[in-house]
């Protein structure tokens, strides 16, 4: 049995192995479900296979849903332990792994993946496309991002969870301080996810460079899909900086080289030095498609074109750029002089320039708006002063002498929630209920929307501003326990009653998921916010081919000019069209990917050399695979429109 | 005739081939580390350049502008992190 302890977990509690019992009869239930339904065949064939990037977005929000409730529990649990001083709910071990875990999961798992499978959805239709550039590519992108969550989550009931913080700094990290196989599932599992983000990288770079609609120049395009495109120019320059960084950090712990050591020439710093070359441009990377979210329905719902169509371009690439020049803001206080300090902080407090061009041109294409205040306006408005705190308290920290009072405090913590949770929670959730009709064909209730808006709102504050004051006070982030005489009970018990209203605000946006499916009309137009870019323009639901004749445009927003001024945006007649066709390649690479990251966190080599060889296998298949899709036939697109039509 | 000549691949490939040889130069004169450093930067920035713009025909699609963007950007990136990185861990490190 020998060899099985170490599949055991480390540090067991009477909750982990709940949770064991928990995952393993949720998977029975599933697979039951799934084999008494008769189930296997649909899930196989319309949803493990497909290349339909409406149907892999949908499979991107899911998953993104079920990791913010992962990561939730962990922020729950985290309030929980510092609601009273001297708490003994959790042990500084598991502190360290929930707040670790947290970190990765709504970074990597949640805010990563829900903003991507928005991009999936709305991008090709809003540049009037049939699909991305590479549809089989971005199935591979989807599937080793779920298999590098599934690894990642595995964790805790596997092995142990990673617990020197979702940073992973070195010398923790390394095998002295860190011996569990935690941080291996860290290197491995972000690895795997990793490379299916920089796959959808490329993927959404060439499709907005070469399937726009005729006549949509880069200057025309939906604010939405500029965001995209600078996105994943950051995801492209980014993230193989991070690969990079997790290899050497792979190689350090598995195979005993000295990158990362204090001995022998290497250098624990260089690890958060690599770290952060990615890490700050991928914080833009979650907020910057935010902004487009933003832009879209702010400019949709006070009935106002978007104030200043080019300054919001120009300062979205100005903040890509400078993105890549204020990394070391991170570690001003690890030693290096004020020269270098100096430097990081002129360029940090830089992009709060083009950060406020983009506030104030939100607030003029509000003002004199005939604003309508649905569930994903009020997400909008709530968004700027709170994000506005957030970017405040970021130029505090931003300059490095006030850092080093700040550094590491609770004020830190406050500061990225206030500009992560307005940033990017508001917005996915705002896009989320704003995209909802066309993905799904209803609305989702407003009327619980907004209670869910109002609790998640007022609970934000209540939680994180607190954390403003304890920081500020001395209060240390990652501190399990503290006790009583250091005064920081009262505004922590405030913080954990915070989290409790968040908790119901999001149960009830999974109420309004379940009220709506059974009660909301099905009886809504294809448009039905009356809004602005092409993928109002198409059927609701969407056909597979997006639009049966490809739009042409002439301005920043022809969807809105063919209802208002008359334009024609279809001027063509039906042809047949190419599509590609479904392959369970990608489902199966990325469970071959599954097993590689498994043995590798394990050291069972022979498992991980015969899965590399699964890897290469699948690849060579697709070099000498001859598919050249498939054509869906002109009568077949006019019954499909006929039905579409005629359902209204 | 002067049409069906190659004249800038030739070119491109006999320049390729004098960028190899001064890189070689490191190891036959013996150059100190500084001086050898600098010689095979140098040359090997000019012949990526080369293979991209003369035999991977950067230049002559109609996405010309998106390539070279790209390129730019690339390069700026990758300069930014190894300077910046060299000045935080080393050149700035007290």
């Amino acid at each position: 049995m020998d060899y099985f302890d170490r599949f055991a977990v480390p540090h067991p509690s009477p909750a982990i192995y709940a949770s064991m019992i928990a995952i393993g009869l949720t998977m029975i239930a599933v697979v039951a479900g799934i084999t008494y339904f008769k189930k296997w065949g649909y899930l196989w064939r319309e949803w493990l296979t497909t290349v339909d990037h409406k149907r892999i977005g949908i499979m991107y929000i899911l998953s993104a849903l079920l990791m913010l409730f992962r990561g939730g529990a962990d922020a729950l649990m985290m309030r929980a332990q510092t609601a009273v001083p001297d708490n003994g709910l959790l042990d500084g071990q598991h502190y360290n792994e929930i707040f670790t875990t947290h970190g990765v999961v709504m970074i990597l798992f949640m805010a990563m993946p829900f903003i991507i499978g928005l991009m999936n959805i709305v991008t090709p239709l809003q540049v009037g496309a049939r699909d991305v550039a590479f549809p089989r590519l971005n199935a591979v992108s989807f599937w080793l991002f779920f298999m590098g969550a599934m690894l990642f989550n595995i964790s805790f009931v596997v092995g142990g969870s990673p617990d020197a913080g979702w940073t992973s700094y070195f010398p923790l990290a390394g095998n002295e301080f860190a011996e569990s196989v935690g941080s291996n599932y860290y290197a491995i599992a972000i690895q795997i996810a990793g490379i299916g983000t920089l796959l959808t990288g490329i993927n959404f770079i060439v499709t907005i460079l070469k399937m726009r609609a005729p006549g949509m120049s880069l200057m025309k395009m939906p604010m939405f899909t500029w965001s995209i495109l600078i996105t994943n120019f950051i995801i492209v320059f980014a993230f193989p900086v991070l690969t990079v960084a997790l290899a050497l950090m792979t190689m350090d712990r598995l195979f005993g080289t000295q990158f990362f050591a204090m001995a022998n020439g290497g250098s624990d710093m260089l690890w958060a030095n690599l770290f952060w070359v990615w890490g700050h441009p991928e914080v833009y990377i979650v907020i910057l498609p935010a902004f487009g979210i933003y832009s879209e329905i702010i400019s949709t719902f006070a009935r106002r074109n978007l104030y200043g169509y080019n300054s919001m371009v120009i300062s979205m690439v100005a903040i890509s750029t400078l993105s890549f020049v204020v990394w070391a803001h991170h570690f001003y206080t690890m030693g290096h002089g004020a020269m270098v300090n100096g430097i990081f902080s002129i360029t940090t407090m830089a992009i709060a320039v083009p950060t406020g061009v983009k506030i104030f041109n939100w607030l003029f294409t509000l003002w004199k708006g005939k604003i309508v205040f649905t569930v994903p306006m009020l997400y909008s408005l709530a968004f700027i002063p709170i994000f506005t705190l957030g970017g405040v308290t970021g130029v505090m920290l931003a300059m490095a002498s006030a850092d080093y009072q700040y550094h590491n405090t609770m004020f830190l913590v406050a500061h990225f929630h206030y500009v992560l949770i307005p940033g990017t929670v508001f917005a996915v959730l705002a896009g989320f209920t704003y995209w909802w009709p066309k993905m799904f064909g209803f609305m989702l209730s407003e009327k619980i929307g907004k209670w869910s808006f109002w609790f998640i709102t007022i609970s934000f504050n209540v939680t994180f501003f607190p954390m403003f004051i304890t920081g500020l006070d001395g209060q240390a982030r990652r501190m399990y326990t503290y006790s009583e005489s250091t005064g920081y009970g009262p505004l922590n018990m405030l913080s954990f009653v915070g989290a409790i209203g968040l908790a119901i605000g999001f149960a009830l946006i999974l109420y309004n998921i379940y009220w709506s499916t059974r009660y909301a009309s099905r009886n809504i137009s294809n448009d039905p916010w009356d809004a602005r870019s092409l993928e109002w323009a198409t059927h609701t639901p969407i056909p597979e081919y997006n639009f049966a004749v490809v739009p042409t445009v002439d301005s920043t927003e022809a969807f809105w000019d063919s209802k208002k001024k008359g334009f024609k945006l279809f001027s063509g007649k039906i042809e047949k069209i190419h599509m590609p066709n479904n392959s369970g390649v990608p489902f199966i690479l990325s469970c071959i990917f599954f097993v590689w990251g498994f043995a590798m966190v394990f050291s069972m080599w022979i498992i991980a050399i015969i899965a590399t060889i699964g890897i290469f296998a699948c690849m060579t298949l697709r070099s000498f695979e001859k598919d050249h899709g498939r054509y869906i036939s002109v009568e077949e697109i006019e019954e499909t429109e006929n039905k579409l039509r005629g359902a209204k | 005739m002067k049409e069906l000549f190659p004249r800038g691949q030739v070119m491109g490939f006999a320049f390729s081939l004098v960028l190899t040889l001064v890189a070689l130069s490191v190891i036959v004169f013996d150059l100190s580390l500084k001086m050898g450093v600098i010689v095979l930067l140098v040359t090997a920035f000019m012949q990526a350049a080369l293979q991209l713009v003369m035999f991977m025909h950067a230049g002559e699609s109609e996405d010309k502008a998106s390539i070279y963007t790209n390129v730019y950007y690339g390069l700026f990136v990758a300069l930014v992190t190894i300077f910046g990185t060299m000045l935080t861990m080393i050149w700035g490190y007290q």
